[in-house]
């Protein structure tokens, strides 16, 4: 979340699309609630299902799932056509008014330096035209014809009221609404909240679903102030912190890269991450980009990471591929290529898509390891459990271990929350039977290689047997030890920002004290602030909100900085006012920058020295036009999903999202609409926690069974009954469940067919108490989006009919 | 926010009240405010309470955790009940319905209590020490390291390990997390992910 779950109140508008709050998150939908009662709020709902938040939305505008890009360009296009545009933001604010370089295009779908081999792009052309002086050259009129505001316009052309009915089976009158109601934000004084989740990622163009809605509120001037932002609602409770600190094949915490082949040494790293302004004066963290890494390679290697040795840069791995994701993890595995797997507290058994290439893949390794509370399907998918789970024991050779762990009540440490808190909690029970913690675990394996390496050597064992672990108890380290670790600390007497000497071994403030000199170490620099001299700032229960912001600033620790709503700076006019009294964050006095929150800005920097709000960006400002960095085009365009019930309207050559990553057996086990004529998602129920709260009681008497939800249109044709089983099957799998035949589902009319939508729930499998099931990813494809990876669970393809139960089951 | 004040009058909203709120729906009235009578006196009088956040999605509502056993030497604690937490800024004390049945997750039946292994072509898992798992299982992974470590590619030095995935938790603690990648890099891993993607 660029803002946080309280500040919701002050919105005006709010949008959920892409989510399905009120039964995902409720706790933090009554801020919602709280909107509409307090503050007059309109909720908009876009989703293909009346769901729960669209039952109490103002406004709830049907979907096809899969056609967020072409709705929201739809939206962008009415407020450009109608004028209705937060003006001074715009232009002061958003890129605007920059000129792109000659030889950028779009034609037929597919932007300049497509290579349809490699499904990847040449983006070269991607760029702003570069001046004399250096900088990108900007037409603050916006006239130029190759500046982004003339290429949006023409970008969005397309995608009038009739397309984006034709497309998304939107019915033209309630998008209209929805614009209408959107637009109303554009007023200085009002802003709008983009509520979304996984209804927006779980696709193949999922970042490019997000760029949509940042493009509308970066021209309605919806960034950085009270009430508006980009909400991601986060899955998981600490799914933001696990992405922080970089458990991901191409990270370093701190959203720092790990290197790639052809950066062989400190030096070419580097040279491709210096930070170059592209306007004067623009300042940024990145400029800090050395400072952060040499404090990481601190943490990790102590003194064992010398300048001299390039700060152990060599003990880095360095990648060959873009990323290991887990896709390509378990595609390599299906391919007998990998050895084993070590899995904490995940399910991949039920969690990645089609199970059956899940189950191949786990049955070619030697070994997995499952750490997990709960016994797991993943730790069981060689038992035999019927036709829930039809395997031959015999014939899988993998070795198993679950090793039992603690739960959060059973431990202490912080986790990340949306609003990127990071909130300590404390232990209040022992663990039952020999469960131990993770941490325990890990140090215990970490431990026994390290001595094999000591003792017998082997493969480059100067990365391990050099790991830096003073930890009082090195077989279980405490969160405390680690969390000052994370926040960084003086390895040497070091000056801080004023010159005053910090003597050695004591806990830096913040990034700001880093150095690139080997005299402070930081485990996460954005976590810097985190565990200071004055204690464990993350534990901090200072529940008072100064002004009534919805800020609750000393209630443990926010990154970056203690900062609360991202780009707050934005919030004011270019002079340092803010645009609106009510929602005031932070102002100029003439001398600094003051108010409720932590400014997002240099603190004495005066608004005339010409720097932008947005200092995480080069241009300092909001990009409407992302240059080279998306992988699949600086302006998001409408791509059917990989099964689609229908052709690319806007773009007919196109078929799938064209830069997005599909491997060759995965490509061949697409289905067709032919075949399979419905449009399938999957998604939560307010009652169950993903496969988690099967194992709890009362959730699992609360949502017993697995059910599909279909229209009664579907249910009439293919003579469905309500309540009784029918399979539904894809080009990957097939499950049975009970019908819900519901109103909440309707046929959406696209180009004048309907289009049949089938709804699967996520929370059913073989273990726990619920009654057993299926989950989805028997189903879904193995697709990702072109710059995440994360798969296409949301729409996809299937069939239905009626069936006999399972066996055992009673009809 | 008067927190004595707040946490006595937030009794209804705890894991019980789903449990009664459900009943009551099927026309067991009175049973909501019976239960919350019953578990009061313990509560209040017996139980230690405990801060701490929900597990389950991103909002991270504060909890309290109310525990039989006092911490004193051979004392085992028990956590046994679970509410909102008042003072909190977000949550302000309620609890959705996965978060006011989270006592029963705690407890659930099907948590793991041992280390168990399954042999290649076993039809079943067996109980083993922890000393067991943990040799077997460093060994394992020192034999595929040194096996299929790639140190050099031509004249790169790229130091990777390919052929072993490491799957981190996301309910797992931040000091977890950095525990984790500082093991994990170390030796080399790069198929290495979490349920961000998913």
């Amino acid at each position: 979340m660029t803002n946080l779950w309280m500040d919701i109140k002050h919105a005006d508008v709010i949008t959920v699309m892409g989510g399905n709050a009120a039964e995902a998150h409720p706790c933090g939908f009554k801020w919602v609630v709280e909107a509409k009662a307090h503050n007059n709020a309109k909720l908009i709902v876009v989703d293909p299902r009346f769901t729960r938040t669209a039952s109490v939305a103002d406004l709830y505008c049907p979907i096809r799932q899969g056609t967020d890009i072409a709705f929201l360009s739809g939206v962008a296009k009415y407020l450009l056509d109608n004028d209705k545009l937060q003006h001074r933001y715009v232009s002061a604010y958003t890129n605007a008014g920059y000129v792109v370089r000659e030889g950028y295009d779009f034609q037929d779908g597919l932007f300049t330096g497509y290579d349809a081999d490699k499904r990847d792009y040449d983006k070269t052309t991607w760029d702003y035209e570069i001046g004399p002086d250096g900088y990108a050259v900007v037409d603050e009129t916006m006239q130029h014809p190759r500046c982004v505001m003339q290429l949006l316009k023409k970008h969005l052309a397309i995608y009038t009221p009739e397309m984006v009915e034709r497309i998304c089976g939107s019915p033209k009158e309630t998008f209209l609404k929805v614009c209408e109601m959107m637009a109303t934000t554009a007023s200085p004084e009002k802003s709008m909240a983009s509520l979304y989740a996984l209804g927006w990622t779980h696709h193949s163009k999922g970042s490019q679903n997000i760029r949509s809605m940042c493009i509308v509120q970066t021209l309605l001037g919806n960034i950085g102030v009270l009430g508006g932002g980009m909400q991601a609602l986060r899955g998981h409770s600490n799914i933001q912190g696990l992405t922080d600190i970089g458990l991901m094949s191409n990270l370093i915490p701190g959203y720092l890269n790990i290197p790639v082949e052809k950066e062989p040494d400190y030096a070419s790293y580097m040279a491709k991450r210096q930070f170059k302004p592209l306007r004067p004066g623009q300042t940024s963290y990145w400029q800090n980009y050395n400072k952060f890494f040499v404090s990481f390679q601190k943490a990790m290697w102590g003194d064992k990471a010398t300048k001299e040795n390039d700060w152990a840069y060599d003990y880095l791995p360095k990648l060959d591929v873009p990323t290991y994701d887990v896709l390509r993890g378990f595609e390599l595995a299906k391919q007998g290529k990998m050895t084993g797997y070590v899995i904490q507290g995940f399910n991949p058994l039920l969690s990645f898509p089609n199970r059956a290439k899940m189950t191949e893949a786990f049955s070619k390794m030697k070994f997995i390891v499952v750490m997990d509370p709960l016994k797991t399907e993943t730790a069981r998918f060689w038992e035999n459990h019927g036709e829930y789970n039809d395997v031959d024991p015999t014939k899988i050779q993998t070795e198993v271990f679950e090793l039992p762990t603690t739960l959060f009540v059973e431990e202490e440490g912080s986790l990340s929350n949306s609003s990127r808190w990071l909130q300590w909690h404390w232990q209040a029970q022992e663990a039952p039977g020999e469960c131990r913690s993770d941490i325990e675990i890990m140090s215990e394996i970490f431990l026994r290689v390290r001595n094999a390496y000591k003792k017998d050597g082997g493969a480059f064992p100067d990365a391990i047997v050099n790991l830096k672990w003073d930890y009082a108890i090195a077989e279980s380290p405490t969160p405390t030890e680690l969390a000052r670790e994370l926040n960084g600390y003086t390895l040497a007497p070091t000056p801080d920002l004023n010159g005053t000497i910090i003597p050695a071994g004591k806990q830096v403030d913040g990034f700001a004290q880093l150095k690139d000199d080997g005299t402070t170490a930081c485990g996460c620099w954005i976590y810097s602030g985190c565990y200071t001299e004055k204690g464990n700032m993350m534990a901090r229960r200072d529940n008072t909100d100064p002004g009534d912001r919805g800020i609750a600033p000393n209630w443990a620790f926010a990154w970056p900085a203690n900062r609360r709503v991202l780009y707050n700076r934005a919030s004011c006019d270019p002079e340092g006012r803010p645009w609106s009294e009510k929602k005031k964050l932070i102002e100029w006095n003439g001398k600094q920058w003051i108010g409720f929150d932590v400014p997002d800005y240099g603190v004495t920097v005066a608004p005339d020295k010409g720097v932008g709000p947005f200092i995480l960006n080069q241009e300092g400002v909001a990009r409407l036009w992302t240059r080279g960095l998306m992988r699949d085009g600086p302006f998001p365009a409408h791509y059917e999903p990989f099964e689609s019930p229908m052709a690319n309207l806007a773009f007919p050559r196109i078929k799938g999202a064209p830069a997005s990553r599909i491997f060759k057996d995965d490509l061949a086990d697409l289905g067709d609409a032919k075949e399979f004529p419905y449009a399938a998602t999957s998604y939560r129920l307010t009652e169950h926690f993903h496969g988690w709260t099967k194992h709890a009681r009362i959730n699992a008497i609360l949502q017993p069974e697995a059910f599909v939800e279909i229209s009664e249109e579907l249910a009439k044709e293919k003579g469905i009954a309500k309540g009784s089983w029918v399979r539904v099957w894809s080009k990957r799998g097939s499950l049975k469940a009970k019908a819900l035949v519901t109103k909440r589902i309707k046929p959406l009319i696209c180009d004048g067919k309907p289009v049949h939508v089938v709804g699967i729930p996520q929370h059913w499998g073989f273990m726990g108490l619920t009654k057993k099931g299926w989950h989805p990813n028997s189903l879904t494809p193995v697709v990702g989006d072109a710059n995440t990876e994360t798969p296409e669970f949301k729409a996809w393809l299937v069939n239905i009919e009626p069936t006999t139960p399972p066996s055992d089951a009673v009809a | 926010m008067t927190v004595q004040v707040s946490r006595r009058g937030l009794l209804k909203g705890a894991g019980a009240g789903l449990a009664g709120g459900t009943l009551g729906a099927l026309g067991f009235g009175g049973l909501e405010p019976a239960m919350a009578a019953a578990v009061r006196p313990f509560k209040l009088a017996q139980m230690r309470e405990t801060r701490n956040t929900c597990p389950y999605c991103s909002v991270a509502c504060g909890v309290i955790l109310y525990s039989l056993g006092d911490r004193s030497k051979n004392a085992r604690s028990s956590v046994m009940h679970i509410e909102g937490d008042p003072d909190h800024p977000i949550n302000r004390g309620t609890l959705c319905p996965k978060g006011s049945a989270l006592l029963d997750f705690v407890h659930a039946e099907t948590r793991t209590k041992y280390p168990l292994h399954r042999a290649p072509g076993s039809s079943e898992f067996k109980r083993v020490s922890w000393d067991f798992a943990l040799d077997r299982i460093a060994q394992l992974l020192k034999e595929d390291r040194d096996k299929n470590f790639v140190a050099k590619n031509g004249d790169l030095t790229v130091n990777r390990w390919t052929t072993m995935g490491f799957l981190g938790a996301s309910a797992t603690t931040n000091e977890t997390a950095w525990l984790t990648y500082k093991t994990v890099r170390s030796m080399g891993a790069l198929v290495f992910d979490n349920q961000a993607r998913v």
